[in-house]
């Protein structure tokens, strides 16, 4: 078990990849962001985007999955939980810096950026930057993101 | 109702909009899709979280708010979507059960001087669920089309 006291800043982890298909574009952004540049290939074309892409909120989220996903292989790996996240106050910077395009590969990683004693007994805060890149290899998305992280039992 | 421009939007113009229920099924189908933690997952699991009981994915809160306003006004806008979010904060838990509605207001409106053809339209989102309280704020700069070109100085 890793706690708040172990984790350093710098540390950065390859969270992994997810390529976005037209079929799951259209079906998150007709749930939760039914704007005509997602859920339909004609009427983005007339837009100023060109063509189809994803929702900002469709990246972060896949985004959270692969944060999830990659925290829990390093559990498996290590056979201990690398550390016990609590809730996340809040982020800044959300920066959806190109568009994601059907069939874009989008390859996420996450870097520790800053550790920040809060007043809550037994937790630190953690804050980290998410980033997304494209095969092209253009930086797509970014975000800084903050969780509480559990502190060494005294 | 007349389609929105950047031209009608006002600084200091305070709306509201929508009257999402939040059921436990969304809240676990965006989870099992998103954000596969404990809290989001299952009820009896949750009880022991920091959280103290099943809620909504953070970011499930920032897809309800996105089609809470989609419905509101963008899909009846020149919305050529938002680069980013400056800041997301989540103060409450948003629960099974909760009603949530949206409160805009306009901060500032900004146009780029290479573009004339949109405006940003910086935007405060409030949520707030049944008792009124606000469960979550964001501040972003939306990107508005312009109803006329804004003539360029020669």
């Amino acid at each position: 078990m890793k706690y708040f006291e172990d984790i350093k800043t710098g540390t950065r982890v390859e969270l992994g990849s997810h390529t976005f298909e037209a079929e799951e574009i259209k079906r998150f952004a007709r749930k939760y962001d039914p704007q005509v540049f997602h859920v339909d290939e004609e009427a983005a074309a007339k837009s100023h985007f060109g063509k189809l892409v994803a929702s900002g909120w469709h990246t972060a989220a896949v985004g959270m999955r692969l944060t999830v996903d990659g925290t829990r292989r390093v559990n498996e790996n290590q056979k201990t939980e690398i550390m016990k996240t609590g809730p996340s106050p809040g982020l800044r910077d959300l920066r959806w810096i190109k568009p994601v395009y059907v069939g874009d590969t989008i390859s996420y990683a996450t870097e520790i950026v800053e550790l920040r004693e809060v007043s809550r007994p037994g937790w630190g805060l953690m804050v980290t930057k998410v980033s997304g890149t494209n095969q092209h290899g253009e930086l797509v998305y970014s975000a800084q993101g903050a969780v509480f992280v559990a502190r060494r039992p005294q | 109702m007349a389609r929105l421009y950047f031209e009608d939007f006002v600084v200091g113009h305070v709306a509201e909009y929508g009257d999402k229920l939040v059921t436990p099924e969304e809240i676990k189908e965006f989870a099992s899709e998103f954000d596969p933690q404990p809290m989001h997952l299952d009820e009896e699991a949750a009880k022991k979280t920091m959280v103290g009981g099943l809620c909504a994915s953070g970011w499930h809160t920032c897809c309800m708010m996105m089609r809470i306003v989609a419905d509101g006004y963008l899909l009846n806008s020149s919305s050529m979507g938002a680069p980013g979010v400056d800041e997301i904060r989540w103060l409450a838990p948003v629960r099974p059960g909760d009603r949530l509605r949206v409160r805009t207001t306009i901060l500032d409106l900004r146009e780029p001087k290479s573009r004339p053809d949109f405006g940003f339209v910086r935007t405060k989102f409030e949520v707030l669920n049944t008792t009124g309280d606000v469960v979550m704020h964001s501040t972003t700069n939306m990107m508005m089309g312009r109803r006329t070109p804004r003539p360029v100085q020669a």
